[in-house]
C-alpha cells in the first residue's frame, strides 16, 4: 500500500456563464492549472480520473468519450464517476485508490459542470411520466429536512443567515468564487425572497460553470515535487438508500460511518481538536449546522449552536469553508472536489487571502443524492 | 508505467450472474433489474450482502432519459447498514476494473459488481449520438451504425477483411448461411443487418475475491491482468482498421505472457470489430471467440462489456478453459477498450 | 417477461435546446464556416488538424488558423439509404471522412452523391454550402463529389459570401444553439403500476417486506434495507399525518399552482414510509409538522392510474399527532 500526495491543484474562475469557453476549454482550464502547479506536462500524466453530475447538464453522454484527447488521455486509462453530488468527492477517491493501489503513480483527476449550457432545475428534474414533480428542485427536497432539523433542536431562525453571510464573506477573499457579493450581512440575506420556506434566496447555492483539478501522486512523486504535496492521511466512502422506512435524513447514518472511518483511518480521536480547517459540502445554509453534527463536531442538537458562536468563521477556532464553499461557487460536479482540493489547499499553506493560520490538517466532505452518498479525504501537512 | 509490474495482490472473479438479455423488459424498473442478479451472484459466491467489503456498479443515464438512474437501482442492492460504495457512469466493466483497484489496498477482501441497462426504452442509435463532440458531430445527427460502418468500410478497403468475412463472423454468433446473409440488403453500407447488434435489455452481477477469501472458492477466475486504454475522441485522427488503445490494454493485462488462451470473450458489437479486436490481441485461429455469442446475439448497453468478463470467468469456474482473454469496449469505433486476462491458475 | 399489459408505459421526451460557447478555436471555424470559408489549426508537430480543436491528440495545445480545402479525398465512406430525422440530407446520401486539400486529419461530414455508385474511398469531394449561415458545422451543407460545375458552384458561394463579410463586421461566432430530442417510451414497472392503477379506484395500496414487515409506498422491487422484494399487498388508510413540510414561493416551470403552496410530507396511517403531496385547504404559514390531514381525491370521471387522482391533502381539524409519533418519520 502507497502513500498518497497532491502535488498539483487547479480550478477555474467559476461563474454563472463561462460563456468564453468550450466544454474542454473549462476543463482544460483547471486541468492546466494543476499541471503547472506540480511542473507537470501533459505526457508526464499516467491515467485520468473523470467525474461529473448528471450528463443532461450539457447534453453529452458519457463525456469522458469526447473529453479523452482534451485531457490528454489518448493511450492511457481514463475513468468516469458519478456519484450525484458527491461525485467530485468520489472521483478524487477512485483517482487516489490508483496510487494508493501502485497501480499508477501521477493521476490527474478532473471534475466539471458547464451548467449554462441548459438549466440547473430542468436537468435535475425533468418532467418524466409517473413520476410526479411536487417538490420543486432541489430546494423543495431539502427545505423539509432542514424544518426537520429545526424543529429537533429549537434553533433559532437566524442561524441559517450567519452561515450564508459567512460563507459569502469568505468568497470575497477567494479570487475564483463565483459569488462575490460585497457588503453582504444579515439584513441583505433577512429580505431576500423566501423560496422554499425556510430556505431564502441567499442561503441557496448559486449555479455555476466551473471545474477543479489535481494532480495526484506517490511517495517518490511528491518528492521529485516543486512545493510541498497535501498528503492523504485518510479517505472513505459511504451510502446508504434514498429512502426506507425510519430513514434519518437529518443525520444520516452513511454520513456518521464515513466521518468515522476517514478519522480512524487518519487517527483522529477527537475531531474537533484534531482537524484545523473543513471545506464542508453546504449547498443550503442550513446544513453546515446539521454536518457539524453529523461529522463529530458538535454533539447532536448543537451543531447550529457552534455557528452561532461564531467558531467556523475565518479566525474561529475551526473554520468551516473559508473558500466561501458550495454557497458561493457551486459547479455541482466540480463541488465536491472544489471541497477536497481546498482542503488540500490549506494544508499546503496555498490558499492566500483565506489561509487558516498554521493548517496542518484538513477534512474535505461532500454528499450528494437524498443526503445519501458520502465521500470524504482528510489531508495533511505531514507525511503519515 | 513502472508501476504497472509492481507486485499485485491476487483477485479472483468467484461468481457471475446476470438476467437473460431480452429485447424489452418493460416489467422491470431499474432495482427489480439490480436485485435478482445481484442476490445470485451472492449466493452463487456463497457471501450474504454484509460480507461485501467494496461495491460500485456501471450505467447510464441518458439510456432511459432520466439522471440519477443509479440511485434507485441502489436499492437493489439494500446499501444498510450503510456500504462504501461507487459508480461509474460507463460499462460494468469498468466498475469492476475500480473494484479491482480498491482490492489491491488490502484492507477489503471482496467487492460486488453489478450493471444494468435499459436501451428499449430509446431510440438508442440516437441515444447514441449524444456520446459525440458537441460541435463537429453530434450536431450532424450521426448515429451508432453509421459510424460503425465508416469504420467497417476502412477496414475493407485496408484489404484485411472483406464483407464475406464479416458474414462469417455473424453467422458464426447468430447463426445462418453466410450466402444468405450476403444476399441481403445494406443496412448502412457496407453494414447489413446481421453485422450490427440487437437492442437488448439486462442486467449482471459479479463478485470479486482477494486472496484467501477468493482460495475458498473450487475454482476461482484469477484476474492475472487488467487494463483499459482510450484513443482520441476525433475519428479523423485515428487508424480505424486497428484498435490500438486494446492493444496497449492487452500488452499491459499480459494476453502474451498467459499461455495457450483456450476461450475469449470479445465485446464487438459489430461483425468487423471482432476481426479488429482479434487482430489487436494476436488471438489465433485456435482459440474459441464468444462462445456465449457475443454482443451481436445480446448488448445490453452497459452490460454486455462486464458480461464477457462474466461469461469468460464462467467457463474457468466450469473447468472448461484455463485461460481466458475477455474485453469490453466503449465509445465510437472502439474508442475505449478493457483487456482482462483470466486464468484458473493464481500468479505464480 | 417480453410485455406485461398490467405495466403502464407513456411517451417521453427528452428536449432542451442547449446553448453551446464555443471557445476561440472552435468558435474561429464556425465563423470562416458562416462566411464559406474552410480553416485548420496547426498541431505542435506542425500538421494541419481540421477541424480545429484547442488541442491535439495528445493534449497539447494547438496553435495557428491554416486555410485548408476546400477540395478533399474520401478516406472511408458509408452508405445511408434511409436517413434518419436528424441527418443533414433527406434522401440516401453518403457519410464520409474527408480529408481536405492541406489537411492531414479527415473531418467528418455527408456527401451526396446520389447513388452508391458513386462512392469511392480516394474519391475527391468539394463543399456546397448552405445558402443562409449561422455558424454552425451544419453551414457546410455536405460535400459533393468534385466537377467543374460543383467547383465553381463553391467558389462563386465563397466569393459571394468574402465580399458580403467584407463590408459587414458581423460578431465572431461565440456561441450556437443545439437543439436535442430524444423520444422514449416510460414504462412504470410492475410494482409502481399496480399501484398507480390501485390509485384510480381511490385506494393506496402499498407493499410489505416479508423480512422488516414495513409497508412501503409504492411496493417495491427491493425493501431499500433488507434486499427482498417488498410487494405483499397492503391497504393503507387516505388520511394521515404531516411528518414536515416546504412552503414553495419561487414559481417553476411544473409547478401544480401559483406559488405559495405548502408540499407535505404524509406518513398515511398503515404505511411505514410518508409520501409527498400538496396540502390546500389552510394557509400556507398555518401547517405544522404533527398535523393531521386527508386525501382529497378528484371526481370518479377524472380517476386516473396516477398520483393526481389525489388533488391535494386537507386538514382533518383534529388535533395534532404527538412529535414521538413522527420523530422517526421525514
Ligand atoms: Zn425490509
Amino acid at each position: 500500500m502507497n502513500r498518497c500526495a497532491i502535488i498539483g491543484i487547479g480550478q477555474t474562475h467559476h461563474k454563472a456563464k463561462r460563456q468564453d469557453v468550450s466544454i474542454a476549454g473549462l476543463v482544460r482550464e483547471a486541468a492546466a492549472r494543476a499541471l503547472a502547479d506540480a511542473e507537470l506536462d501533459w505526457k508526464d500524466i499516467d491515467a485520468v480520473v473523470l467525474g461529473k453530475a448528471p450528463d443532461m447538464f450539457e447534453g453529452v453522454m458519457m463525456p469522458e468519450l469526447y473529453l479523452a484527447d482534451a485531457l490528454g488521455a489518448a493511450g492511457k486509462p481514463i475513468m468516469r464517476v458519478h456519484t450525484a453530488g458527491s461525485v467530485g468527492g468520489s472521483t478524487a477517491i477512485v483517482a487516489a485508490q490508483t496510487v494508493i493501489s501502485g497501480v499508477h503513480r501521477r493521476v490527474l483527476t478532473v471534475a466539471f459542470e458547464k451548467q449554462s449550457e441548459s438549466d440547473a432545475m430542468w436537468a435535475l428534474s425533468p418532467r418524466i411520466p409517473f413520476q410526479p414533480q411536487l417538490t420543486a428542485g432541489a430546494g423543495g427536497y431539502f427545505a423539509p429536512l432542514v424544518r426537520a432539523y429545526i424543529h429537533r433542536t429549537g434553533a433559532p431562525d437566524d442561524v441559517g443567515m450567519m452561515v450564508a453571510v459567512k460563507d459569502r464573506q469568505h468568497a470575497l477573499k477567494n479570487p475564483y468564487a463565483h459569488l462575490r457579493i460585497k457588503g453582504i450581512d444579515l439584513a441583505m440575506v433577512r429580505d431576500s425572497p423566501m423560496l422554499w420556506d425556510p430556505i431564502r434566496y441567499l442561503e441557496t447555492c448559486p449555479s455555476s460553470d466551473g471545474a477543479c483539478a489535481m494532480v495526484l501522486t506517490d511517495e517518490d512523486g511528491a518528492r521529485a515535487a516543486p512545493r510541498p504535496p497535501a498528503w492523504v492521511h485518510g479517505l472513505a466512502t459511504r451510502s446508504e438508500p434514498v429512502v426506507f422506512a425510519g430513514r434519518n435524513q437529518v443525520d444520516p447514518q452513511a454520513g456518521r460511518d464515513c466521518a468515522r472511518d476517514v478519522y480512524a483511518q487518519a487517527r483522529i480521536a477527537d475531531p474537533r481538536r484534531d482537524i484545523d480547517v473543513a471545506e464542508i459540502y453546504v449547498p443550503f445554509s442550513w446544513f453546515e449546522p446539521m454536518w457539524l453534527e453529523n461529522l463529530g463536531f458538535a454533539a447532536s442538537g448543537d451543531g447550529w449552536r457552534m455557528t452561532a458562536s461564531g467558531v467556523t468563521a475565518l479566525g474561529g477556532a475551526l473554520p468551516i469553508n473559508p473558500s466561501g464553499g458550495v454557497l458561493s461557487s457551486n459547479p455541482i460536479g466540480a463541488s465536491g472536489m472544489l471541497r477536497f482540493a481546498e482542503a488540500a489547499m490549506q494544508v499546503r499553506d496555498q490558499a492566500g487571502e483565506h489561509q487558516v493560520d498554521g493548517a496542518r490538517r484538513a477534512l474535505g466532505h461532500a454528499y450528494g443524492g437524498g443526503s445519501q452518498f458520502f465521500a470524504m479525504w482528510i489531508v495533511g501537512r505531514d507525511r503519515p | 508505467m513502472s508501476a504497472s509490474r509492481a507486485r499485485r495482490r491476487d483477485v479472483a472473479i468467484v461468481s457471475f450472474a446476470q438476467l437473460p438479455p431480452v429485447r424489452r423488459d418493460t416489467a422491470r424498473d431499474e432495482t427489480e433489474l439490480v436485485q435478482p442478479v445481484v442476490t445470485a451472484a451472492l449466493r452463487q459466491a456463497g457471501l450474504t450482502r454484509q460480507d461485501i467489503g467494496f461495491t460500485v456498479s456501471g450505467s447510464c443515464d441518458y439510456l432511459i432519459g432520466r439522471p440519477f438512474s443509479f440511485v434507485t437501482a441502489l436499492d437493489g442492492v439494500a446499501p444498510w447498514p450503510p456500504i462504501a460504495e461507487s459508480h461509474v457512469e460507463m460499462d460494468g466493466a469498468w466498475a469492476l476494473y475500480e473494484a479491482w483497484v480498491r482490492l489491491q489496498q488490502g484492507d477489503v477482501d471482496t467487492a460486488l459488481i453489478y450493471a444494468y441497462g435499459k436501451s428499449s426504452l430509446g431510440d438508442l442509435p440516437a441515444v447514441l449520438t449524444m456520446q459525440l463532440d458537441p460541435y463537429y458531430l453530434a450536431p450532424l445527427g450521426i448515429d451508432a451504425v453509421s459510424l460503425a460502418a465508416l469504420q467497417a468500410r476502412a477496414l475493407l478497403d485496408s484489404g484485411r477483411a472483406t464483407e464475406r468475412d464479416l458474414a462469417v463472423v455473424a453467422a458464426a454468433r447468430r447463426g445462418g448461411a453466410v450466402a444468405e446473409l450476403l444476399a441481403t440488403p445494406y443496412l448502412v453500407a457496407p453494414l447489413r443487418r446481421h453485422d450490427c447488434p440487437p437492442i437488448s435489455d439486462g442486467a449482471c452481477a459479479v463478485v470479486l475475491a482477494a486472496g484467501d477469501a477468493a482460495r475458498r472458492h473450487a475454482r476461482p477466475a484469477w484476474i492475472r491482468g487488467i487494463d483499459h486504454r482510450v484513443e482520441p475522441h476525433q475519428l479523423g485522427s485515428r487508424d480505424l482498421t486497428r484498435s490500438t488503445s486494446t492493444a496497449i490494454a492487452a500488452e499491459h493485462a499480459g494476453v502474451a505472457t498467459i499461455g495457450p488462451i483456450d476461450v475469449a470473450e470479445l465485446h464487438a458489437p459489430f461483425s468487423h470489430q471482432e476481426l479488429i479486436l482479434r487482430d489487436a490481441l494476436g488471438l489465433g485461429a485456435e482459440v474459441a471467440v464468444n462462445p456465449s455469442g457475443g454482443a451481436l446475439v445480446a448488448n445490453p448497453m452497459m452490460v454486455a462489456g462486464l458480461t464477457r468478463l462474466g461469461e469468460a470467468a464462467a467457463r474457468i469456474h466450469d473447468g472448461r478453459a484455463r485461460n481466458a482473454v475477455a474485453h469490453a469496449t466503449s465509445g465510437p469505433c472502439l474508442q475505449q477498450n478493457l483487456v482482462c486476462v483470466l486464468s484458473s491458475e493464481v500468479a505464480s | 417477461m417480453d410485455r406485461d399489459e398490467e405495466v403502464l408505459e407513456a411517451p417521453y421526451r427528452l428536449e432542451y435546446t442547449y446553448q453551446r460557447s464555443t471557445g476561440p478555436v472552435i468558435g474561429r471555424f464556425l465563423g470562416a464556416l458562416r462566411d464559406a470559408r474552410l480553416e485548420g489549426v496547426r498541431t505542435a508537430s506542425g500538421s494541419v488538424m481540421v477541424p480545429p480543436l484547442e488541442y491535439d491528440a495528445d493534449g497539447a495545445a494547438t496553435g495557428e488558423p491554416t486555410v485548408v480545402g476546400p477540395g478533399g479525398v474520401v478516406t472511408t465512406w458509408a452508405w445511408v439509404t434511409e436517413p434518419r430525422r436528424e441527418h443533414p440530407l433527406p434522401h440516401p446520401f453518403a457519410w464520409a471522412l474527408v480529408r481536405l486539400d492541406g489537411a492531414d486529419s479527415a473531418m467528418l461530414h455527408a456527401v451526396d452523391a446520389g447513388s452508391i455508385d458513386a462512392m469511392r474511398t480516394g474519391m475527391r469531394v468539394v463543399p456546397r454550402w448552405q445558402d443562409e449561415r449561422t455558424g454552425s458545422i451544419r453551414d457546410l451543407a455536405c460535400f459533393v463529389p468534385e466537377s467543374a460545375a460543383a467547383a465553381a458552384a463553391a467558389a462563386a458561394a465563397a466569393a459571394a459570401a468574402s465580399a458580403a463579410a467584407a463590408g459587414d463586421d458581423r460578431p465572431p461566432v461565440t456561441m450556437f444553439p443545439s437543439p436535442v430530442a430524444l423520444d422514449y417510451t416510460v414504462t412504470a414497472g410492475r410494482h409502481l403500476s399496480a399501484y398507480l392503477r390501485a390509485l384510480a379506484e381511490r385506494r393506496i395500496v402499498g407493499g410489505r417486506c416479508p423480512v422488516c414487515t414495513k409497508v412501503y409506498l409504492p411496493p417495491r422491487g427491493a425493501c431499500p434495507t433488507c434486499g427482498v422484494p417488498a410487494d405483499a399487498p397492503v391497504e393503507v388508510a387516505d388520511h394521515g399525518v404531516v411528518t414536515t413540510f416546504c412552503i414553495i414561493r419561487i414559481p417553476f416551470d411544473a409547478a401544480p399552482f401559483p406559488p405559495p403552496y405548502a408540499s407535505v410530507a404524509v406518513l398515511l396511517e398503515g404505511a411505514d414510509m410518508p409520501i409527498f403531496h400538496l396540502l390546500r385547504g389552510i394557509p400556507p404559514e398555518e401547517v405544522r409538522m404533527g398535523m393531521r390531514v386527508r386525501a382529497v381525491w378528484v371526481a370518479d370521471d377524472q380517476l386516473g392510474p396516477t398520483l393526481a387522482s389525489i388533488r391535494w391533502f386537507e386538514p382533518t381539524g383534529e388535533p395534532d399527532a404527538p412529535h414521538d409519533q413522527i420523530a422517526r418519520h421525514l
